[in-house]
């Protein structure tokens, strides 16, 4: 079943027409690679599925994505629950001007989750009254540990997000988006700014995370993209040209661009 | 390559001489001050209001001005800070537009450069179309007039510096405009936020003009918002006008006093910058 379908997706910055017309359906629950040349519009592609291309001026966006049958650019949509439950990674980590405690305890702060519902789902010590901190302790642990960081982070938690590595920070980002509790989570290129050792250790909590959420991310590495995604969106120019299971896509290119693309003719 | 190592050393002179005179300036006002000033500087001077009758008097002491400036910038800084603070986020791009903030920001640069005799003649008015006399809350509010546009101006510039992919990182998460800023982006821009306060701090407290008919001068330490205040700006102007050298000498003891109260906030405010910004992002 498609998690997200878009609809005659068609985005401009300006005169400066960056997507064309796109609809395509994305699948639940997979790694979806979105590939294609610099300029292509990948980006914007990932930042119109919540709405976070509005924070740019003179952006002109028609047509519609609906998750789970939603309208997302409906007037009535509230884009803080939209943003909420579909998360952003960005290229650059930027940690929050804030501990590493508090960058994974702001998110569930501000949303006023339910900590102590969500502390129960995963905690072994049980549902049990246990005061605030504690609770959110627990859940900062859980995220960090999800994000795959928890192990190197766990005696300074309270030091300065800023002192950790940029691919510390990468996870750290990975926590405080799932921190939120999203169903979807959208990356864009989130392993380019890091070394390869951390590069692999974000790519391996991709596949461990894809059993629960559905991980769309731009990447402009071919190889990548084979590696992790089952799913593959083609986009070159603005336009679309392939979307299709990742095994179809790398074996039988349909499209010559497809193929040019794989092959290295064009890139 | 003769000739470049010519020019990258000229410039290097330059740069040198520049910084040279901004010392030399400075070392030279510190040392005019102290040398003056030093002699009539005691304990008496600190704690006690002038005695021996009016203000030009050789005796007692400028507790009144003392009490008076600190009194007049604790409140017009506190005003100016709780009216700059919104109007500097109001100009940023999440709330207005690009058009009426830049619009908005010329008025402000006007205002800044608008001499304080001109802040000082337009309270008069003001005060006197009011029924008002020069008191602390006169000049209270003129210093606050006269401090906002340094001060919005400069939490603006600041403001404007934090980089917006960190706010894209907040509203990521599904924060409002409202918590972006006061989570993210006050907290990125505080030690710039300090500097703001203590620029506008350092205009108000040597200001002397605009206080002049506004606040008035008296001997007394006021005990209301509506009694006259003195300060340290016109301590320094009176007392230096006069052809006695002792009184003279007092002005300089002021102006001594004065520099004293700067450095001593600024360095406070640095400190408390840098206590702040441990979290920032670079």
């Amino acid at each position: 079943m498609s998690k997200i379908k878009v609809k005659q997706l068609s985005v401009s910055y300006g005169n400066h027409e960056v997507l064309k017309n796109i609809s395509l359906e994305i699948p639940e629950r997979q790694i979806i690679a979105v590939i294609g040349p610099s300029g292509c519009g990948k980006t914007t592609l990932l930042k119109s599925m919540n709405r976070l291309l509005e924070l740019n001026e003179d952006v002109a966006v028609s047509g519609d994505i609906y998750i789970d049958g939603t309208s997302i650019y409906h007037a009535e949509t509230d884009v803080t629950c939209l943003r909420k439950k579909v998360g952003f990674l960005p290229q650059h980590p930027y940690p929050l001007p804030m501990s590493i405690y508090e960058n994974v305890a702001f998110g569930p702060r501000i949303h006023g989750l339910d900590i102590a519902k969500t502390v129960s789902a995963f905690s072994k010590e049980g549902g049990g009254r246990k005061e605030k901190k504690r609770e959110m302790d627990l859940l900062v642990e859980h995220y960090l540990s999800l994000a795959g960081l928890w192990e190197e982070v766990k005696d300074r938690l309270h030091a300065p997000a800023a002192k950790l590595s940029i691919g510390q920070q990468q996870r750290l980002a990975l926590a405080r988006v799932l921190s939120v509790e999203p169903e979807i989570i959208l990356a864009d290129e989130p392993t380019s700014a890091l070394d390869p050792i951390s590069a692999k250790l974000v790519e391996t909590q991709f596949k461990i995370l894809k059993q629960n959420y559905t991980i769309i991310f731009v990447t402009h590495i071919l190889r990548q993209a084979r590696r992790l995604a089952d799913y593959i969106i083609f986009l070159y120019m603005g336009d679309l040209v392939e979307h299709e299971l990742a095994s179809q896509f790398f074996t039988e290119p349909r499209d010559k661009k497809t193929k040019d693309y794989i092959t290295g003719e064009i890139s | 390559m003769k000739r470049r190592k010519l020019e990258e050393n000229i410039f290097k002179g330059m740069m040198f001489i520049a910084l040279f005179l901004v010392f030399a300036v400075l070392a030279g006002i510190i040392l005019v001050v102290t040398v003056k000033g030093l002699s009539s500087l005691n304990l008496s001077m600190i704690i006690d209001t002038p005695k021996g009758g009016y203000y030009l008097g050789k005796e007692g002491g400028i507790a009144n001005a003392i009490v008076g400036s600190l009194y007049l910038m604790a409140g017009a800084t506190f005003l100016a800070f709780v009216i700059s603070l919104p109007v500097a986020l109001a100009l940023q791009k999440e709330y207005l537009g690009k058009r009426f903030a830049d619009f908005t920001r010329l008025i402000l640069d006007i205002l800044w450069g608008t001499p304080s005799i001109v802040y000082g003649a337009f309270g008069f008015v003001v005060m006197v179309f009011l029924g008002l006399r020069a008191s602390l809350l006169g000049g209270i509010i003129v210093l606050t007039l006269l401090m906002i546009p340094i001060m919005t101006r400069a939490m603006d510039e600041t403001i404007r510096l934090v980089p917006f992919e960190l706010k894209e990182m907040a509203y990521a998460l599904g924060t409002t405009r409202m918590e972006t800023t006061f989570a993210v982006v006050l907290k990125q821009a505080l030690p710039g936020i300090f500097t703001a306060i203590i620029l506008a701090f350092g205009r108000g407290i040597g200001d002397a003009a605009s206080i002049l008919f506004t606040a008035g001068y008296t001997d007394e330490i006021p005990s209301s918002l509506l009694d006259p205040v003195a300060s340290l700006p016109l301590a320094v102007f009176f007392q230096v006008g006069t052809p006695v050298p002792e009184v003279q000498a007092r002005a300089f003891a002021a102006a001594l006093i004065l520099l004293f109260i700067v450095m001593v906030i600024n360095v406070i405010a640095r400190l408390l910058g840098w206590r702040f910004s441990k979290n920032i992002v670079r």
